[in-house]
């Protein structure tokens, strides 16, 4: 399509107690991107429409919103990829709207925080007095770096069946991060979190649809995760495995801002750079 | 009647600067005081555009392989065109090894060399290899582990999703901000016994910008209409990177991996301007040199959008190296353009991207209301500050460890402040927030009908910005943007908000922002027709060489009702004089 084409939108708008599809006819100058287009919608024919956004690069995770039938980021869906002369937009399922295509996100937020998401370590000082960085391998950071691309956009539980079912079900995002810290080499808190996910509404919850591996913009793949600790939880039960000793740093602790760091600068023209 | 949250420490903006503070306050206080802090965004608070930072950030990790502060310290200087204090970057530079290690040890996966060293790699101006990356998502990754190690500590809340709307300072002490709950579109004020102005840049009031929408400088807005100084505002950074044609991020670490700049003649063009560093030139140089094959001709023209562009070519670098340390870049090449940059050029040109100038702040990230006394209470840290770590040049792989150095610094201040201060203010400014809410709600929100539009006059700001105050810049050009930023200011006051409902009203939100905008263009704006020299990242075709014996300065404006009132003052020259900057 070129430039001077038209498309129509229609967004399905909700405002706090009326819910309705509203239609937009406009052109696609300057227009590459869903989220684009809801701009310009919003500037030229409707300052009242209500939606997030960033970053425009599918890194913020804010524009996630159901786009023809499936959860995407606006953001990374282009108009030309669609190959449909009306581009339908929803708010995210699973989540409770606020208004137009914004949703709530707590459940989001809260369950994420269940799962410990960040290194344990039995000596927790070590965290911030160690005086170099653990020692980790370029294929021990393999282990989790998929895992750790997650943008918390919303829409693997936008997608999740489980979730409409059970919404007290942690949900594949927090899933998927209690993998991600499980699977580090640094991390120490192997048992403790795998009991927090070892539940009716955790890890033994999910059927296994993989529809979150599909929606998800960064290639998370919850799903993955998923079945990967459900190996880790049965070695746990088995007394296979016991516990998880992290990458070690042997020398001794020390404090930061020392007032070594923080003195004034040497004299002047003490040794030229280049 | 306004809602009142009453905590220690107030910290405005969610990015690294914020979240950094938040976690040395946490990690001073480990229940001692029981501190309790608010974090505050106008997004959510893993949103903050520092997620979009790219290519690496730099710390000397290695000395013995050759590397030295000496030697980071200069770059750093020698980058900004001798406009940095010196005092602040040699402690800036003596902070950052400790910081890419914390980092590491709180979960990032910075790349990994095969001996299992952190990896680093070549970005411009520098004399050694020393920004350190996670793939090209540094700043994503950076954010990941601060917003996730925070989730451990109980003594803070969050407060997604509210728009800081003005300061409150009452006899030289800081009381606290009002703000706008955007879920409800009730006005809240968040007292506190400290604040911290972390808002970021305002890459947003160019047409042409690599910076997420939220980038408006409110930080900068709020701070200047409190009546406290901006500095160095004229000096922005546009990188030479941005993909055509809307201006997002290529990394200088495409650059830093051995990527070319060419023209439309398929020639290296930057030969002609740092022969020694060629595509590795600090940022400002590079962004000259393209406007100038530009002016000249050798550009090529975008189709679409008929913009002139230069390419960058990764081609020789491979699918297996690209893959491993660029991935993102080449998705954003796929998906803005559907191009695959292992194949084929990618189309840039200069791109809005980094504020060097900010709330002026002394070396330990304290607000200073003048040359001399400093705001109680209150600190700034990361690009909404001006320490001045950059001066009138940033290095490419030095925002994000500013974030992280400075972050940790005023964190570190602020804790002890409090361990000073332990008495409680009860006092509540009632005044002053009655009379902002009525600004707001009465002045903005209450008008029914005609007005001027919200969208408008952004579009007009941001065109004459992108024409007139740019990489290169002439008092001409200066004084029609003046001008016309002065119109739009005047037609601002009669400002219109089409969204009446309290929930989410976006419109009124942007119409806030675009009065933080507009003041700030006309600073900038000011400040860069002022300063009658080019020095770092301020060209002027009219004064073209850099002239120390009268601006080797620092400016500093002030709001006045009939604009922004400038005055100069000395940098801190401790370690180098200054010589001719030549790459």
């Amino acid at each position: 399509m070129n430039g001077s084409d038209e498309i129509i939108l229609r967004v399905r708008r909700f405002d706090g107690t009326r819910e309705w599809w509203q239609s937009y006819q406009i052109g696609l100058t300057g227009v590459t991107s869903v989220l684009d287009l809801l701009n310009k919608v919003r500037e030229e024919k409707d300052h009242t429409l209500a939606f997030r956004q960033s970053c425009h690069m599918g890194t913020c995770g804010s524009c996630g919103m159901v786009i023809n039938g499936k959860p995407r980021l606006a953001c990374q869906t282009n108009i030309s990829e669609l190959d449909a002369g009306v581009v339908n937009v929803e708010p995210m399922h699973n989540s409770p709207v606020i208004k137009d295509l914004v949703v709530g996100l707590d459940s989001l937020i809260e369950n994420h925080k269940k799962v410990k998401p960040y290194i344990i370590r039995g000596k927790k000082e070590e965290i911030f007095y160690a005086p170099r960085e653990f020692e980790v391998t370029q294929e021990g950071t393999t282990q989790f770096l998929q895992f750790d691309y997650c943008i918390m956009c919303n829409l693997c539980i936008s997608a999740c069946p489980t979730v409409t079912i059970d919404p007290l079900f942690l949900g594949p995002q927090a899933l998927g991060q209690a993998f991600r810290y499980l699977a580090d080499p640094r991390d120490e808190g192997w048992a403790e979190r795998l009991e927090l996910v070892d539940d009716d509404h955790g890890i033994w919850r999910c059927h296994f649809a993989g529809a979150c591996s599909y929606v998800c913009p960064k290639d998370v793949d919850p799903a993955k995760a998923i079945q990967l600790m459900k190996k880790e939880l049965l070695k746990k039960r088995l007394l296979i495995r016991r516990g998880k000793k992290g990458a070690e740093i042997t020398e001794p602790l020390q404090p930061h801002f020392t007032e070594e760091k923080l003195t004034a600068a040497p004299p002047l023209d003490f040794k030229r750079g280049d | 009647m306004t809602e009142v949250m009453d905590f220690d420490v107030v910290i405005v903006g969610s990015g690294l600067a914020g979240l950094r503070a938040a976690l040395q306050i946490m990690k001073n206080d480990e229940g001692k005081l029981g501190i309790r802090v608010a974090i505050i965004s106008k997004l959510y608070l893993m949103r903050s555009h520092s997620v979009s930072a790219e290519g690496g950030t730099s710390a000397v990790l290695y000395p013995e392989e050759g590397d030295s502060m000496e030697l980071y310290a200069w770059d750093t200087i020698k980058g900004s065109d001798f406009l940095a204090d010196q005092d602040v970057v040699w402690r800036f530079v003596n902070l950052a090894t400790d910081e890419i290690r914390l980092l590491e040890r709180i979960g990032l996966p910075w790349n990994r060399r095969k001996d299992g060293k952190i990896e680093q790699r070549w970005f411009g101006g520098l004399s050694f290899p020393r920004a350190t990356y996670a793939q090209d998502k540094s700043g994503f990754f950076m954010m990941r582990a601060l917003y996730d190690t925070l989730l451990q500590y109980d003594n803070w809340e969050r407060f997604d999703e509210y728009f800081v709307t003005s300061m409150v300072i009452e006899g030289g002490k800081f009381k606290g901000f009002t703000a706008i709950e955007l879920k409800t579109g009730k006005m809240v004020f968040f007292k506190g016994k400290a604040g911290i102005i972390a808002t970021g840049g305002n890459g947003q009031l160019w047409r042409i910008t690599a910076t997420a929408s939220s980038t408006t400088g409110d930080g900068y807005g709020i701070a200047y209409m409190a009546g406290l100084p901006l500095e160095d505002m004229e000096f922005v950074q546009f990188h030479p990177t941005g993909l055509v044609p809307k201006g997002l991020l290529i990394t200088e670490a495409a650059r830093g991996e051995g990527g070319y700049l060419i023209n439309a003649e398929g020639e290296r063009f930057m030969k002609r301007y740092a022969p020694s560093k060629m595509e590795l030139a600090p940022r400002d140089i590079v962004s000259r040199a393209e406007m100038m094959e530009i002016a000249q001709g050798r550009a090529a023209t975008d189709k679409v959008s008929g913009l002139a562009h230069l390419w960058i070519d990764l081609r020789h670098l491979g699918k297996e190296k690209i893959e491993k340390k660029l991935p993102m870049i080449r998705e954003l090449g796929l998906k803005n353009l559907g191009i695959d940059l292992a194949e084929a050029p990618l189309p840039v040109r200069p791109t809005a991207h980094y504020t060097m100038g900010g709330i002026r702040t002394d070396i330990d990230g304290k607000v200073l209301n003048d040359g001399h006394g400093s705001v109680d209470g209150l600190w700034a840290a990361g690009e909404s500050a001006c320490v001045s770590v950059h001066g009138s040049n940033r290095l490419g792989s030095n925002s994000t460890i500013e974030c992280l150095v400075y972050g940790a610094i005023v964190g570190d201040g602020i804790y002890k402040y409090l361990e000073q201060h332990r008495d409680k203010d009860t006092a509540l400014p009632k005044e002053r927030v009655d009379s902002e809410e009525n600004r707001i709600f009465n002045g903005i929100l209450g008008k029914e009908s005609g007005g001027e539009d919200v969208y408008q006059i952004k579009n007009e700001l941001k065109d004459t910005m992108e024409s007139n105050v740019h990489v290169y810049r002439t008092e001409e050009g200066l004084r029609t943007a003046l001008v016309k930023i002065q119109e739009l200011k005047k037609r601002y006051r009669n400002i219109r908000v089409d969204d009446h409902r309290p929930t989410l009203n976006y419109n009124l939100q942007h119409a806030l922002e675009l009065g933080f905008m507009l003041e700030q263009a006309e600073v900038v704006t000011m400040g860069a027709y002022l300063r009658k020299e080019s020095r770092g990242a301020h060209a002027r075709l009219d004064y073209k060489v850099r002239d120390d014996q009268h601006w080797l300065v620092h400016s500093l404006a002030w709001y006045t009702p009939e604009g922004p009132q400038f005055k100069y003052i000395p940098v801190n020259i401790t370690m180098w004089k200054p010589v001719a900057r030549v790459y």
